[in-house]
């Protein structure tokens, strides 16, 4: 292949591939904890709403007022999880419905598509992330566009990544976590505090969804559209099963459906003659295909799920 | 503290109470958030309900706007009943919209009204197709058929999109208008499918299979050994098994009746309102994922669903009439979304007795160690 093309496919991957980043990665501590949140495209949108009015109509220096707009779409997305958190975890609501519920709420065609003719968002944000030049090495072959020329939030999940990691596996803290998500009697008779860890993590799960729908609305997609997250909330579900719950394969995961958003834009760019929508396709086929080949045998039983995934806990029928 | 206690009976009231409460808690928060909003909430309503069914005119749109609710309700609340989430009702409607166009288109002129039969067989089938793809899936490899099925919405809506803009194909205008702003061919008139007048009321025929098939699958739910199996599977796979019910077949029959019933909905559209194969209009729908708040505010039953897709339709009806400045869209979204949160807040109520104050068994555990000492 085209060693130039190559580049560009990776670096434009790693770039579609952030705001799946950041929600997988949510999605992985929330699974852990024992909680199955599907409604990870309804947190993105509300985060992505909330993230381009910041940006539009809070005046300040750019830096600013980019970090309130992060800020702010964690916060809102926060605020939807917590609907959720609220729904399985007190009222024991069934995790599926529930999480389909707040994408259904928060949605392209609900909350997050009121809020912005609301708030009249129609032209693009004001401020948005620019790609960096870190270190001065943007022009360096090959390497300068894959590592050294992104958005700071590409730089903030690759961060995340390492913390995720090293708190799931490292500290004792991510332990518990992990126990609540395994055996919640167990851990619950080990003075674990089942009800307020899935909370926490599902909390989290939510802000981080918030900051991939900010990725949208503040980089990707800087002009409000309904709906703009365009299903992504669902391949970033997918996404944590693809990395078998891990922080370190969901990055994987990411860059390799973010090479598949953006083989669209890339090829199209060099006038190759395949129908747009055939590649816009080819995201949603790749995550069918890769659900089939990690759901079945060998796979799920070696590197399962955390096994109390979407089950509540009531400590009465233990 | 809130307390939650499971029932052990099932008072009869409990039908009725839960979706009456539900729709109310969401209205209230609805209020809410359109005051918070600028807005007044009294007026929206009444509008809402003035223009869903009272003035001239309004019930006649609500049916068409109920129509195709109601076969996505019906689709989600026969999957839903065995514990497999289609969620993709919208792209097997969109199958069927296909399928059936395609059907009017070629044999609308020669056939006559005979074509009506064969359109509604081919959107039930092509439906039925895209749904068996997940069941297949789920049951032979175990994936998860909420994503799956969601994935093939946006598949679907590619496939319509792509038939219309970007490829010569049968579905597409190649004349006139149609060379400069890409759209599908109008259907044969023959293809329309009529319309009952009672009154000044216009039932759809599409709303009159719809209620015809309501029926059936009720009938097939309660009183078949196969809507029997649905039902202990969705209970209890293992039991399922244990007893030798072929697991896996149903899970594929299932979504395949499901996903018919989208697709008859999707033929519906074509034969009752739309007439041509529109994808930029059925993408701006969400009928598929409005089945869904259908479904569960109708407790999965096929006869309720009926009256509970006349209330969504109107809601859909009212909101489309009235967008506006003051009645942003994404609105009437919002309301179903609520209403659906409410509904499953109000299963609580089904299950558990909720009790305020401490657990009463250590109350009196304390109270006699209390006494113990004394």
């Amino acid at each position: 292949m085209n060693a130039n093309l190559f580049v560009v496919i990776l670096a434009s991957a790693i770039y579609y591939g952030t705001p799946l980043l950041f929600a997988g990665l949510g999605e992985v501590l929330t699974e852990r904890s024992g909680v199955l949140n599907l409604g990870v495209e309804g947190m993105m949108l509300i985060g992505a709403v909330c993230a381009s009015w910041t940006s539009s109509r809070v005046d300040g220096p750019g830096w600013l007022v980019l970090a309130i707009a992060v800020l702010a779409a964690m916060l809102a997305a926060t605020l939807a999880a917590l609907l959720h958190a609220f729904a399985v975890i007190t009222l024991r609501v069934n995790q599926t419905v529930s999480g389909l519920a707040l994408t259904i709420l928060a949605g392209g065609a609900g909350l997050s598509s009121y809020l912005a003719n609301v708030w009249g968002l129609k032209d693009p944000v004001k401020h948005q992330f620019a790609k960096l030049d870190v270190f001065g090495l943007k022009d360096l072959a090959v390497l300068g566009p894959i590592l050294f020329n992104h958005t700071l939030l590409t730089y903030l999940s690759w961060f995340l990544v390492g913390m995720c990691s090293w708190y799931l596996f490292r500290t004792r803290a991510g332990l518990h976590m992990r126990a609540v998500g395994e055996s919640p009697q167990t851990a619950d008779a080990m003075g674990i505090n089942v009800v307020r860890t899935r909370y926490l993590h599902t909390l989290v799960g939510g802000a981080f969804a918030g900051i991939g729908g900010a990725c949208f609305s503040l980089s990707i997609v800087p002009t409000w559209q309904d709906g703009m997250t365009a299903g992504r909330g669902w391949i970033a579900i997918a996404l944590v099963i693809f990395g078998f719950w891990r922080p370190d394969l969901t990055m994987v995961g990411a860059y390799l459906f973010g090479a598949f958003s953006s083989l669209s834009l890339t090829l199209q760019a060099r006038g190759v003659k395949i129908s747009p929508q055939f590649l816009d396709s080819l995201p949603y086929l790749m995550t069918i295909a890769v659900l089939v080949a990690v759901s079945g045998g060998w796979a799920k039983r070696r590197l399962g799920a955390p096994a109390a995934l979407g089950v509540s806990y009531e400590r009465e029928e233990r | 503290m809130i307390r939650l206690e499971r029932r052990s009976t099932f008072p009869k009231w409990i039908n009725w109470i839960v979706p009456v409460l539900s729709i109310t808690a969401a209205l209230l928060a609805g209020a809410v958030l359109i005051l918070a909003t600028g807005n007044d909430p009294l007026d929206t309503y009444s509008r809402i309900v003035d223009r869903a069914f009272i003035s001239s005119g309004a019930f006649s749109a609500t049916l068409i706007a109920a129509t195709p609710l109601l076969f996505t309700g019906l689709a989600a609340a026969t999957a839903f009943r065995m514990g497999v989430f289609n969620i993709g009702g919208q792209g097997q409607y969109f199958m069927g919209t296909i399928a059936a166009s395609g059907v009017g288109l070629a044999w609308g002129a020669s056939l006559g009204k005979a074509v009506i039969p064969i359109m509604i067989l081919a959107g039930v089938f092509a439906g039925a197709a895209w749904a068996a793809i997940v069941g297949a899936l789920k049951a032979w490899f175990n994936t998860n058929e909420i994503i799956t099925s969601l994935m093939l919405n946006y598949i679907a809506a590619n496939v319509a999109s792509w038939l219309i803009f970007n490829s010569r194909s049968y579905w597409r205008l190649l004349t006139g208008s149609g060379l400069m702003f890409p759209q599908g061919k109008r259907l044969p008139p023959p293809s329309d499918w009529p319309a009952l007048s009672i009154g000044p009321l216009s039932v759809p025929f599409g709303f009159m299979v719809g209620i015809g098939v309501a029926v059936a699958t009720w009938v097939l739910y309660r009183h078949t050994r196969f809507g029997f199996e649905v039902a202990i599977i969705g209970d209890s796979p293992a039991a399922a098994t244990y007893a030798g019910m072929r697991t896996k077949r149903k899970v594929l029959s299932v979504m395949a009746l499901s996903g018919g019933l989208a697709g008859l909905g999707g033929a519906s559209d074509v034969g009752d309102f739309r007439h041509i194969l529109d994808p930029k209009g059925l993408g701006q729908s969400a009928y598929g994922y409005t089945g869904i708040v259908i479904a569960a505010l109708a407790r999965l039953n096929p006869i309720a669903v009926v009256f509970v897709a006349v209330l969504m339709g109107g809601l859909n009806n009212a909101g489309r009439a009235l967008q506006g400045p003051d009645f942003p869209a994404g609105l009437v979204g919002t309301l179903q979304g609520m209403v659906l949160f409410f509904a499953l807040g109000g299963e609580l109520l089904v299950r558990y007795r909720i009790r305020w104050g401490s657990h009463r068994i250590e109350q009196v555990g304390a109270a006699e160690s209390g006494a113990g000492q004394s």
